[in-house]
């Protein structure tokens, strides 16, 4: 499993990598994963839907994400945009 | 006389010289301390279009790894998303009464895809005030992945934490019916294209 977060001016970087049947690797996979909901992140794990459709779940602790999940990905959370120009 | 003269200018020069220095001195670092306290803010946050095009180019790949072909194929082309709404009631297997588009870094604009009737646009953004290269904004393809992601997973929530304004806020609705044409065109182009593929894929195994 790996943990991406999106960063403003780079796209996404790998914050960890590893097994989740590895205690030892989950430890650290579990502490990653907490840093980044503490730093206000919203965590998402993207996924296959019945039908092939595609979709995303969103997750607020570690246990939420299915043992299978490849990636989860963490991003700011949404706030209410401010006014910008016109397109 | 000359002599005098000629010492006298020596000892004023002296005399001046000895009474400017620590204010020249000073100002000299002073200047020094600006010159180099820019240059440092100009590395923390100066904008290198060689960054943002690489952040770029990876937050396109990660968006494609997410999301549906056709749906990356109409990013590609069109430069937004279609969403289907996946709130109120509906027929199993049927498509919703009403959809989204995603533009990077614009408002999420809610439509009737059966009339093409806007509804509502939603501002929505995702700051990181971590601002790791002096900006909170993340590349144009990470917002909409962003987005997707919300919307797919928890449209509620995710509507809920938006502004929400009548069309024509902060996008031109013009721009979005033309958009709407577009995506109508593109649609049709797909499938004509798929239906020629697979008479050709019939003819051949005929």
């Amino acid at each position: 499993m790996k943990l991406l977060r999106m960063k403003p001016g780079h796209g996404e970087i790998v914050l960890a990598e590893g097994d989740v049947a590895v205690p030892e690797q989950e430890r650290e996979l579990i502490e990653a994963f907490r840093r980044e909901l503490d730093a206000g992140m919203w965590a998402a794990v993207p996924k296959e839907a019945a039908g092939g459709r595609r979709e995303a779940e969103l997750v607020k602790s570690f246990a939420e994400v299915p043992r299978d999940a490849e990636r989860v990905i963490f991003f700011p959370r949404a706030a209410g945009g401010a006014p910008e120009a016109s397109l | 006389m000359a002599l005098a003269l000629g010492t006298g200018a020596v000892v004023l020069v002296v005399l001046v010289w000895e009474l400017m220095r620590p204010t020249l001195a000073s100002a000299l670092a002073r200047g020094r301390e600006i010159w180099s306290l820019r240059r440092r803010a100009s590395a923390a946050s100066g904008y290198d279009p060689g960054r943002e095009h690489r952040a770029e180019q990876r937050a396109r790949a990660l968006l494609r790894s997410c999301i549906e072909d056709e749906d990356w194929a109409m990013y590609r082309d069109l430069g937004f998303l279609r969403v289907w709404g996946g709130l109120g009631e509906r027929e199993p297997g049927a498509r919703s009464a009403y959809a989204y588009l995603i533009y990077p870094h614009k408002p999420i604009v809610a439509f009737v895809p059966e009339t093409g009737e806007l509804l509502n646009e939603y501002c929505v953004a995702f700051p990181d005030h971590s601002k790791p290269f002096g900006s909170a904004r993340l590349p144009h393809s990470d917002d909409v992945l962003a987005k997707w992601m919300a919307l797919t997973a928890d449209e509620r929530r995710l509507i809920g934490e938006a502004n929400m304004h009548l069309p024509g806020r902060q996008i031109e609705p013009d721009r979005v019916r033309r958009d709407l044409v577009r995506l109508a065109r593109w649609e049709r182009q797909r499938a004509d294209r798929s239906k020629i593929g697979r008479q050709h894929g019939n003819v051949r195994a005929a």
